[in-house]
């Protein structure tokens, strides 16, 4: 069924793939510059110049291309499977695909060229390649365009059945997307406006404290943009999955609705510590990141119900038996109950990073890695990984090449990440370690230091092992001579209440609209104020690298 | 309205008051205690800043940690791509010191070990905080801000002397 999507999804999951893997092969080489093996100076023969190039690609590759090309594909693929309804324009859906390609292909050249090694994060007035920040501006063109192919294929779903209340996966899917057109106007703006014109030469200046307010409008919901189609599969999924239900389905429509309104007025959260932000501003932010782990709350709570549903109907009994019976053999669901896991400590940690004064002990420290490994590293792509395990068979239409291997892979992921984020965890807690630097011949690294970047290293290399294992199951599926003996259906969580969620939960406009207010609220004043003051002085800097 | 379990009420209820109590005591900590966030100074020209008579982080590196008053001080130090200028200051133990930091090239962080002083360094904008130090030691202040090959290398020391 839905061939057109089949292929698509899998053009989309593949390119994120390989994406992956080269960016992920960065991450070892940085631990273990950490401890003092330096693999840099012999990289250079293959054109690595630099650690922070190698940073560069990490960042690039994992955090924006692995994520948005998998979110792209398996939300589109998820919205037609859910609304049971073919695209309705499928040549957009590709038009999107092949302008996230070219855009890919744009900036990953001038990176592999040693132009563009500014971060993924591009701070101003570090100055790269304009082909690096046009073709950044491209992916996220394109993945709009993915997003219009699904909001027309919704739409014309919703008029071809009036009255029916929109599927969970599709609503949340279709959500997810329009989150993330709305908080891409911030990086759209920075890119369009102050960073493209100012590094093809034609203004002389540009405003690195606006250029990071935009960057941090994206910055922090492009993390929920990442993290909702996880939730999808949490939500919509993972229940089906063993053999339970979702315990409280209008509660997981809620949630979709207040990561809509809540993802985007919090990103001052990130600039607690930038110079010329009014404090009363950062405390406005500070209260909603507050708000912002209500519906993550409300999550914890309902998946854990829903899988102890599975977990007893499998016949567990008692306060925590049902844990044992739920179906660790099935790599599916075992990569994302241990991907939860992760992001629970993920998120723990993350009541810090949000807390206005206690992100003062810990702002760019190493505990920040540490964070974002848990929850972009984990609770994501754990759970991409986890979902791959049913979605690439299905779509190549071969049995998964090792069920036992998947296994190893995901508890490989869960101890590495366990070790690798306890470690720097606690450098950026007690001794203010910065991130994203090359501490294995920084001056000022103490020896105190050591045993938790040896503890980091190990967790790295533990991770680089699991990634292999990961590819190692993905190649051999995709090339497999066996094919299905049956088709595999996408697994689609039923309510445990029948009973369908109240309107409200299925309409659009308020939540838009109020969206859209808290947004002009939040931050209206602050970009009025900024903009005009603007201090377009900073020349770029493109030799320091 | 939505039917919700009884549990899961509680629970909601339960989470929400924990998340009412651990923001307001970050809120009321951050009153009470004198705690303080970088907040807008002034806007300057990056270009400028480092020349003399213009601003004074143009004036000589020696002229840049000023008493103000006994054990008063304020500090104007210059970051740019690798090194804080000045990058050794020395000031008697129980001083207070304002830190007046800016960038003329790239952005850069400013973190001084044992203190609250953790900042963002931006050219054209001035980050400034303030902290006592009643302990005698060395105190390293380190950039926590990717800028170019070089990052790694860029830190400084606060001397405080008995």
């Amino acid at each position: 069924m839905y061939a057109s999507v089949k292929k698509l999804t899998g053009w989309y999951l593949g390119v994120g793939m390989v994406a992956l893997f080269i960016g992920g092969a960065m991450g070892p080489l940085q631990k273990l510059e950490h401890v003092g093996i330096n693999v840099y100076p012999a990289l250079q023969n293959v054109g690595l110049n630099s650690y922070y190039q190698g940073l560069t690609i990490h960042g690039v590759l994992n955090a924006l291309v692995w994520t948005t090309f998998f979110i792209v594909g398996f939300l589109t693929f998820a919205t037609v499977n859910s609304l049971e309804r073919d695209l309705t324009h499928p040549k957009l859906n590709w038009a999107s695909f092949y302008i996230m390609v070219i855009g890919l292909v744009m900036a990953a050249v001038p990176v592999l060229l040693n132009t563009a090694t500014v971060l993924f994060t591009f701070y101003p007035p570090l100055q790269a390649s304009p082909f690096y920040y046009m073709g950044l501006t491209l992916v996220v063109v394109g993945s709009w365009v993915g997003g219009w192919g699904m909001f027309l294929t919704y739409y014309a779903w919703r008029k071809e059945n009036p009255g029916v209340q929109t599927p969970f996966i599709a609503l949340a899917s279709n959500i997810t997307m329009a989150m993330w057109q709305i908080a891409t106007l911030g990086i759209a703006t920075e890119m369009l406006w102050l960073i493209i014109p100012w590094s093809l030469g034609w203004v002389d200046g540009i405003d690195p404290q606006l250029a990071r307010t935009f960057f941090w409008f994206t910055g922090h919901p492009i993390v929920y943009f990442w993290l909702l189609p996880a939730y999808v599969s949490w939500y919509g999924m993972v229940p089906k999955q063993v053999g339970g239900k979702l315990f409280s389905e209008p509660l997981a429509r809620l949630v979709f609705w207040l990561f809509l309104l809540l993802s985007i007025p919090v990103g001052l959260h990130h600039q607690y510590l930038d110079p010329s932000v009014p404090a009363g501003w950062k405390i406005v932010h500070a209260v909603l990141t507050y708000s912002l782990f209500i519906p993550s709350l409300l999550t914890a709570f309902n998946i854990i119900a829903s899988m102890e549903i599975g977990g007893r109907a499998r016949g567990g009994t008692g306060l925590l038996g049902w844990i044992r019976a739920l179906p660790w053999d099935n790599p599916s669901f075992t990569a994302q109950n241990l991907a939860m896991i992760l992001f629970a400590f993920g998120g723990i940690g993350g009541l810090t990073n949000a807390s206005y004064n206690l992100n003062l002990v810990i702002h760019n420290t190493m505990w920040i890695p540490g964070h974002f490994h848990l929850t972009v590293g984990s609770g994501v792509t754990l759970t991409f990984f986890g979902i791959a395990y049913w979605l690439v068979p299905k779509l190549a239409n071969k049995p998964l090449f090792s069920n036992k291997v998947a296994l190893w892979q995901a508890w490989t992921w869960f101890a590495g990440m366990l070790l690798m984020s306890n470690g720097l965890h606690i450098l950026g807690l007690n001794f203010g370690s910065p991130r994203r630097t090359m501490l294995g011949v920084a001056p000022y690294a103490s020896s105190d230091w050591q045993p938790l970047l040896i503890e980091a290293a190990l967790g790295g290399i533990i991770l680089g092992v699991s990634g292999l294992l990961f590819y190692t199951n993905m190649l051999g599926t995709v090339f497999s001579k066996k094919t299905l003996t049956e088709e595999i259906e996408m697994p689609v969580a039923e309510p445990l209440d029948p009973h369908p969620a109240p309107a409200w939960l299925d309409t659009w406009r308020p939540w838009v609209v109020a969206t859209v207010v808290l947004i002009l609220v939040s931050y209206g004043p602050l970009l009025v104020n900024l903009i005009s003051n603007l201090n377009l002085t900073s020349p770029g800097f493109n030799a320091l690298w | 309205m939505i039917h919700v379990d009884p549990r899961e009420r509680n629970f909601i209820i339960g989470t929400t008051i924990l998340l009412l109590i651990f923001g307001t005591a970050v809120l009321v900590s951050s009153f009470a205690f004198g705690f303080q966030v970088p907040a807008p100074v002034e806007r300057l020209d990056p270009k400028l800043v480092a020349t003399p008579g213009q601003s004074p982080w143009g004036d000589p590196v020696e002229e840049r940690v000023r008493e103000l008053a006994p054990n008063k001080y304020e500090v104007y130090i210059l970051a740019q791509a690798w090194n804080f200028q000045p990058r050794e200051i020395r000031v008697p133990v129980g001083s207070t010191v304002t830190f007046m930091v800016t960038s003329k090239d790239v952005q850069h962080g400013f973190r001084l070990d044992g203190t609250n002083v953790n900042m963002m360094v931006l050219p054209g904008e001035v980050a400034k905080l303030t902290a006592t130090f009643d302990e005698a030691g060395t105190y390293n202040f380190v950039c926590h801000e990717y800028c170019g090959v070089g990052h790694h290398t860029m830190y400084g020391q606060l001397i405080v002397e008995p």
